[in-house]
């Protein structure tokens, strides 16, 4: 999967979590709490549907890799090749 | 129209789910009301046969108004249901469109195939429409129309919601004498019990810290149970089930306080299943009667707006509210030595014509001494 095709997949979960996110504006360094007003339960939706999407499984240590949007491609990206 | 709340005063009829003749089940869901808190779906308690309807999609109505006549299991059948006067306007509330009632010498009405599934769809009564295409034919554009009428508009939901609220908490700050009691709880065998559990379940069984704080709360009331209650004017009447108000926030602004059924009953799992779902129901504007009618005592967590302390304000006729804040480091005295410590301050505002600060106090113990034990949550 493509750094774009993560990228889309990453704002479809988000879409899932925060129905009313425009993701054309979502800022890739700017954390998605702080853009979202995401809480504790939306992240945790929003792994549970990264997992859905990709089969990925986070664990809680690595959350805060998951922050933002750049973070989030980055991490997915490194999972998928540490899984190749 | 069921009161779902003691901030309730009037409610709009969206959608029928059943039609006069059908069998409807205890629990059944059988219509969706509009309320400022959102769409509500209304639970029927009684089994039986849908015998008359009596309030018609879009119509505002006051709250303990008849909706419709329901002949219960075993009962005779009704040979002439009684006719219920139509309801006045209610206080507050801006008169409903008129909605011409249906005409059964009407001729054949001229609705699209399509236009006729959408009003099936969005509990519109297309007998009740003026058609605007061809010949007077009942159009798409028709049918979406008058169903956003019904449907008050976003901003408008948002500022009668703002407008409840704060005749709820004006009542409340008025009539209940709140006494305040906090306490710092040391939260690190619950985080460490947290983690590790979480690292062993698979992403979709993981719990959020809050299921462990509502657990501790539920069972902590079982120890001191005249919190779990409701005033009733002039006395309290304690409530045998614990069914938490979760405050959870809305997207577009203002909050609603659900029941989290008989939670000192949960497993964390069902907790922990339970709450998602009804955050997510909250959120999406769809919840049923019974949970807004039910709870028994608010939970409100604020930590993750970096609140250290929640004073919080009771929710009438409820007697107490629970608060949380966020999850601090703090130098922590640990068997003499000073040790680095999560700790979290739970507040409870309570009814002073109810409890006092001895049980307030015993409660929060309660809930300290349930969170250094967590694996027997």
């Amino acid at each position: 999967m493509t750094r774009d095709e993560l990228r889309a997949t990453v704002l479809g979960c988000l879409g899932e979590v925060a129905p009313e996110a425009d993701p054309a504006r979502i800022k890739p360094d700017v954390s998605f709490r702080d853009q979202l007003d995401l809480d504790s339960m939306d992240f945790l939706n929003f792994v549970i549907a990264l997992h859905q999407a990709l089969g990925v499984d986070v664990p809680e240590i690595d959350y805060p890799k998951l922050a933002t949007l750049d973070g989030c491609v980055a991490y997915l990206a490194d999972a998928a090749a540490r899984r190749a | 129209m069921p009161i779902l709340g003691a901030d309730m005063q009037a409610g709009t009829l969206v959608a029928w789910r059943k039609r006069p003749g059908d069998p409807v089940r205890r629990g059944e869901i059988v219509a969706e009301v509009e309320t400022e808190k959102g769409l509500i779906e209304v639970e029927i308690f009684v089994t039986g046969v849908i015998e008359r309807i009596l309030v018609e999609p879009g119509q505002t109505v006051p709250v303990g108004t008849v909706l419709a006549m329901i002949r219960e299991e075993g009962a005779p059948a009704a040979a002439a249901p009684p006719t219920v006067p139509p309801p006045a306007a209610a206080p507050g509330v801006a008169a409903p469109a008129p909605i011409a009632l249906p005409t059964p010498a009407r001729e054949r009405l001229r609705i699209s195939p399509a236009a006729r599934a959408l009003a099936a769809r969005l509990g519109v009564d297309p007998t009740s429409l003026l058609g605007t295409g061809p010949d007077g034919a009942i159009t798409l554009e028709d049918v979406e129309q008058a169903a956003a009428r019904a449907r008050p508009a976003v901003a408008d939901r948002q500022a009668q919601l703002r407008q409840t609220i704060a005749a709820a908490m004006t009542r409340a700050k008025r009539e209940i004498p709140h006494y305040y009691l906090a306490t710092a709880i040391d939260m690190h065998a619950a985080l460490t019990w947290l983690a590790a559990e979480n690292a062993r379940r698979p992403v979709p069984e993981r719990l959020l810290c809050a299921a462990l704080l509502l657990k501790a709360v539920a069972l902590a009331l079982r120890d001191v149970p005249e919190l779990n209650a409701v005033w009733a004017g002039d006395r309290v009447v304690q409530s045998p089930a614990v069914h938490l108000g979760i405050a959870i926030s809305l997207r577009d602004g203002g909050l609603v306080a659900p029941a989290l059924h008989d939670a000192d009953r949960q497993s964390l799992d069902e907790l922990m299943r339970q709450l998602r779902d009804l955050v997510r129901r909250t959120r999406a504007g769809s919840l049923r009667s019974s949970e807004l009618s039910d709870p028994t005592i608010t939970v409100t967590n604020l930590g993750e707006q970096g609140v250290d302390t929640v004073f919080g304000i009771i929710y009438p006729p409820q007697v107490a509210i629970v608060g949380f804040g966020r999850v601090v480091e703090r130098p922590w005295s640990v068997g003499g030595q000073i040790a680095s410590r999560p700790v979290v301050t739970a507040t409870l505002s309570a009814d002073h014509r109810v409890t006092d600060g001895h049980r307030g106090g015993r409660f929060l113990a309660t809930v300290e001494r349930l969170l250094q034990e967590p694996a027997r949550l």
